[in-house]
């Protein structure tokens, strides 16, 4: 790199002393997050992959057990994770063009959706605690195999289902506290300034992550909720 | 070359700041491979201890030393530290922590922050691994395999587990700054082509830790939860299949060989050049086949579970795509051997770690194509065979290819020269000792004496004798190198900045180098191994 | 910089789109379609995460083939995992 760009560029606090220059420091930061995410992919998908065995082998067991799921309440909290989604893109667009205020709102309207799906998600927890859904030994599930109404649920197969159910949505909740708690720290920073035109990078790859997390959602509900809903 | 005398006196980063303090929050990238060394060391002496304590329970066919409780975690403990916290962290976080930024120009890695932290968690993963085993420990075998982990032992798996989880964290974080430092931070001139070829290696590795590292990570944490939770994904008695573990733990696990041989092959290429005199041959199919190693072997997992009871034909596609790993192994045979072809070689230290590591390597390597062989592979599955195989690759070559690497840059890590002729003799005696160890278990693992056990046959201990006899000269080999590096950091001769006459910005930098690693920044116009432009030292050729 | 601002248009139309596609993906699952249910549900979640890539995570924008690079290897090794799994569940029962 050039002498007169780095003298210039060191103006900007945020600049740390090892990169040349903001946009190295930027793009280094942004791939950084990207190759996290690529880790992350396969993080849960070991857990897709479980998925998929259990359920080519147990399907009749795993559509039952996917009825007793509230497709209600999963479709909702899908839609208040892609609202969640809108609002980072908004904040990041407002950092983007250096609207402190908008940025604040629409970080804070993010917080607000992501407890209220982590709520929605543990008022379904709870009931299935109450139905004995939860994988141990008090498992109990009632009920026949969809479209043969002679025919009982295997309770070990049922039990792997929830397994994989509490394992998946258990470790999405955890990303999803993990989010909440980062944008509490934007949010703080926002309110206070931090965050310019030239410089939201914390704000950019945190929304990546916000993002991967409503991906990975977009998935389960399908998987989870709808192995099959016909009969 | 003549500042010798001035870069004793000169700012660098070992003196630059002084105290505990300095230390433990610096993010220099040179500080915390320091840090990594002192703590993979320890561990390996850790690690070592029970191999040398498995070692000599097998001295005698009856059980006499320990019982088979205690043998049993010994050999999962030796496997866990050894792997988790010396193999896999050994050469990328201690020298490819230190070497990195400055073999592609860079004032330091591009997360030097997320460097440090890396390093914290692998301490707080190794002090969770140190208090399981000081509280009873575990017996699993370092594999982990259900449902004996998940409902029958009644060892700390979650607390190893746990442990094991957290140091993967550590790997990802090294792999994912490395991999945005080489595309990010190369000096200027520095084009892809022109990387030396241990960056090339590393990279690959990077790939590896982050792409596998997550599968492990996600597995032992469905352990844990089957244990603590009653989760039933692995167990069999409610429809789990416990082969499903084994799958996600080798997909990991089998590229994770290639994690602990593929930084050991980076040394090995920089040392040959730089001793034979000559530009490396065929620099792209180096290069490439580093990349081509790391791919392939996220396609060969299932060849450790032939005998597990996966499906014959799932058998003979690993089977077949196992062989397909040889080609680009042996692709850096060949063209390290045509390096060495009418050069002009020196027999200095990391030259002879780097001989024992092409040896070694390759019988690792030929005997890996029986085990991949589905015939073959029946007969000798977890037997001593596999044993002394995998103990070529990660000892013979991995730890070779490490001491190799600490001997090569110890000159610009300390900026001193280490004893040159104790350091001949210590490759010497590290090449004896191992062969002496694990060349009879090649022998008692076809005889059909299995892994695992603490009491054999007699007519097997012969063998075994002679194995443990070779695992005290080993102990000595090891322990050469440790007391004459402390003693060279204060005994030791002043080291030029470029003793060897070698090639790569590294050596272009005072030794050792100051905290930003260079006093202009570089800019790269020549190619890399440029051997033929680049003087043979004039001196530290012959220390001692 | 090089960073691209996306309108608010485009963000809005991508907004409505997954919701109605949510809709869309919970109604057709209580229409027999036999073995298309599934399908249908994961080619509809796939249109929906390439939406979320392409336009919100800015890939679609970005300048950078590199990111693009990342996410279509940690895909493809992700695959790898299922694919060759499956190559020995499905074929398990054969012998």
């Amino acid at each position: 790199m050039a002498d007169s760009p780095i003298a210039v560029e060191h103006h900007n606090p945020a600049l740390k002393h090892h990169f040349a220059n903001m946009e190295q420091q930027r793009e280094a930061s942004s791939l950084g997050m990207w190759l996290f995410l690529a880790t992350e992919i396969m993080f849960f998908g070991g857990m897709f992959c479980a998925y998929l065995i259990y359920r080519y082998w147990y399907f009749p067991d795993f559509a039952a057990a996917s009825k007793s799921l509230d497709i209600t309440l999963g479709a909702v909290n899908t839609a208040v994770l892609i609202c969640s989604s809108l609002t980072v893109v908004m904040a990041v667009r407002a950092a983007q063009l250096g609207k402190r205020q908008e940025q604040v709102v629409y970080l804070a309207l993010t917080l607000v959706l992501g407890l209220a799906f982590l709520g929605i998600k543990g008022v379904e927890w709870t009931s299935k605690f109450k139905e004995h859904h939860i994988p141990g030994p008090t498992f109990n599930f009632e009920g026949s195999v969809p479209g043969h109404p002679d025919q009982p649920v295997d309770q070990h197969h049922a039990q792997l289902f929830f397994s994989l159910y509490f394992a998946m949505t258990g470790m999405h909740a955890l990303h999803m506290i993990i989010g909440v708690g980062i944008f509490s720290y934007l949010l703080y920073h926002a309110w206070k300034g931090k965050y310019t035109p030239e410089y939201h990078t914390p704000l950019e790859n945190s929304g990546l992550y916000w993002h991967f997390v409503d991906i990975v959602w977009i998935y389960l509900f399908p998987l989870l909720y709808l192995i099959d809903r016909k009969k | 070359m003549a500042t010798a005398a001035l870069t004793a006196e000169r700012e660098n980063y070992l003196n630059q700041e002084y105290g505990i303090k300095s230390w433990l929050l610096t993010v220099d990238h040179k500080r915390i491979a320091l840090l990594y060394l002192l703590s993979i060391t320890f561990f390996f002496f850790i690690g070592g201890f029970f191999a040398l304590l498995i070692r000599l329970e097998l001295l005698t066919p009856a059980g006499d030393l320990v019982q088979a409780d205690t043998y049993n975690k010994l050999f999962t403990m030796h496997g866990q530290v050894m792997v988790f916290f010396f193999l896999i962290p050994s050469i990328p976080a201690v020298l490819g922590n230190f070497l990195v930024p400055l073999m592609i120009g860079a004032k330091d890695l591009a997360f030097p922050r997320i460097n440090l932290l890396s390093w914290y968690l692998y301490i707080i993963a190794g002090v969770l691994m140190l208090h399981c085993m000081l509280t009873g420990g575990v017996d699993t075998g370092w594999t982990f395999y259900t449902p004996f982990s998940t409902a029958f032992s009644n060892t700390k798996v979650i607390e190893a587990g746990l442990a094991i989880f957290i140091s993967g964290f550590s790997s990802i974080l090294t792999g994912l700054n490395f991999v945005v430092t080489i595309h990010r931070m190369r000096a200027p001139g520095m084009t892809w082509n022109r990387l030396p070829l241990f960056i090339w290696a590393h990279y690959a590795t990077s790939i590896i830790q982050l792409l596998g590292t997550p599968v492990i990570a996600v597995t032992l944490v469905l352990v844990v939860l089957e244990r603590a939770l009653h989760l039933g994904i692995f167990d069999p008695t409610r429809g789990g299949d416990p082969l499903l573990f084994q799958h996600l733990f080798w997909f990991y696990s089998h590229p994770a060989v290639y994690i602990m041989i593929l930084p050991a092959m980076g040394v090995v290429t920089e040392i040959v050049p730089c001793f034979a005199r000559k530009r490396i041959f065929g620099y792209q199919f180096v290069a490439m086949s580093s990349i081509g190693i790391a791919v392939l072997g996220f396609l060969v997992w299932a060849h450790h579970m032939f005998v597990a009871g996966i499906s014959l034909y799932a058998a003979l596609i690993f089977s077949a795509l196992s062989y397909l790993v040889a080609v680009p192994s042996a692709i850096k045979v060949f063209n390290w051997t045509a390096t060495m072809y009418k050069g002009s070689i020196t027999f200095s230290t990391p030259m002879l770690y780097a001989f024992g590591f092409v040896g070694l390597f390759t019988m690792g390597g030929l005997t890996g194509l029986f085990l991949a062989a589905l015939g073959i592979d029946v007969h000798v599955t977890d037997t001593y065979f596999v044993i002394a195989h995998f103990h070529y690759i990660m000892v013979g070559g991995a730890v070779m290819g490490y001491l190799g690497g600490m001997h090569f840059w110890w000159p610009k890590i300390s900026g001193r020269m280490y004893p040159e002729s104790l350091g001949r003799l210590a490759a010497l005696i590290v090449f004896l000792g191992f062969n002496l160890t694990f060349f009879p278990q090649f022998i008692l693992g076809y005889l059909g004496m299995p892994r695992r056990y603490w009491q054999y046959p007699p007519e097997f201990q012969v063998l075994n004798v002679l194995s443990t006899a070779g695992s005290t000269i080993l102990a000595v080999g090891y322990l050469l190198p440790m007391v004459y590096f402390l003693w060279s950091m204060r005994y030791g001769k002043v080291a030029p900045d470029n003793p060897w006459g070698a090639s790569g910005l590294e050596w272009m930098t005072p030794s050792p180098p100051p905290t930003f690693n260079f006093d202009a920044p570089p800019v790269v116009d020549w190619e890399a191994y440029d051997y033929e432009h680049i003087p043979a030292p004039q001196e530290a050729r012959s220390g001692g | 910089m090089s960073e691209p601002i996306v309108s608010t248009k485009t963000n809005i139309a991508v907004w409505l789109t997954l919701l109605v596609l949510t809709g869309v993906t919970a109604g057709v699952a209580f229409v027999d379609l036999g073995p298309l249910n599934t399908i249908v549900a994961l080619v509809i979640a796939t249109f929906k995460a390439l939406l979320v890539v392409l336009i919100f995570m800015h890939v679609k924008y970005t300048s950078e083939k590199l990111v693009k690079v990342v996410v279509i290897s940690a895909v493809f090794f992700l695959l790898l995992l299922l694919g060759l799994s499956l190559a020995d569940y499905t074929t398990r029962l054969l012998m």
